[in-house]
């Protein structure tokens, strides 16, 4: 998948990678696509379930070996 | 996105472990787009208490509680295995090398995402008369059980610890 910004989380556990994308995020216009790879495996349930409370979208999760690479959609400002 | 939902979390206990809980569901949370408010109670002012807040008090014992109840996020110890600092310092240890941000950042933090902090005026007179000076400056006004329920009444979640 493509995107438009990365945010590395690698070595970073919960709440971080969230405090860090939530915060991320508002940089991103409208639309675009952040990438963000974490090996905290909690990432897997909690960014789906910030881009539910948030309104964001959650397009998919890729594993590569013990990274995963989590995408966002900027669904508003 | 409409009205932000709000959290409110009561921290009662002054114990490292129980902070760092309160602090982790408050930063998530307020990175989840809620309004945030935190209400420090009885052990937990300790926690938000400057790491070098001058002992006062009016009288001997308010002097003595406030000795014991020296406070700051840094003087936090485990509630379990804390084995006379050795566990605490152990576990802070373990943070750091997990990349976890310490208590002390953890309070940074909250405050930088809009976290408000609230001290109990009631606790705050009853544990050594605790003026406002003794709190750190992300710690916002006092606040008394009304304003906790009211606070609470309209939160969408809302935790003890």
């Amino acid at each position: 998948m493509k995107a438009d910004h990365e945010l590395d989380c690698v070595g970073l556990y919960c709440p971080m990678p969230i405090v860090k994308t939530a915060a991320k995020i508002k940089e991103l216009k409208v639309g675009e696509v952040l990438e963000v790879i974490a090996d905290d495996k909690g990432i897997k349930l909690d960014m789906p379930a910030w881009c539910q409370a948030t309104g964001h979208e959650c397009l998919g999760i890729e594993e590569e070996g013990k990274e995963f690479h989590v995408f966002v959609r900027k669904k508003h400002d | 996105m409409a009205d932000k939902e709000k959290l409110t979390i009561v921290l009662l206990s002054g114990d490292l472990d129980r902070a760092l809980a309160a602090f982790i569901l408050a930063t998530t949370g307020a990175s989840m787009g809620m309004d945030v408010t935190m209400y420090f109670t009885f052990w937990g002012l300790n926690i938000i208490k400057k790491n070098d807040a001058p002992i006062g008090g009016k009288s001997l014992i308010e002097k003595m509680l406030n000795f014991i109840n020296r406070g700051g996020a840094k003087r936090a110890k485990l509630s379990k295995l804390n084995m006379l600092g050795l566990g605490t310092y152990m576990m802070k240890g373990q943070m750091k090398k997990a990349g976890m941000p310490s208590l002390d950042e953890f309070i940074q933090m909250a405050h930088g995402l809009g976290v408000k902090m609230m001290p109990c005026s009631t606790t705050c007179g009853v544990m050594g008369g605790l003026a406002e000076e003794v709190f750190r400056p992300e710690v916002s006004s006092l606040a008394g059980a009304a304003f906790f329920l009211n606070e609470a009444r309209q939160s969408k979640v809302t935790l003890f610890i």
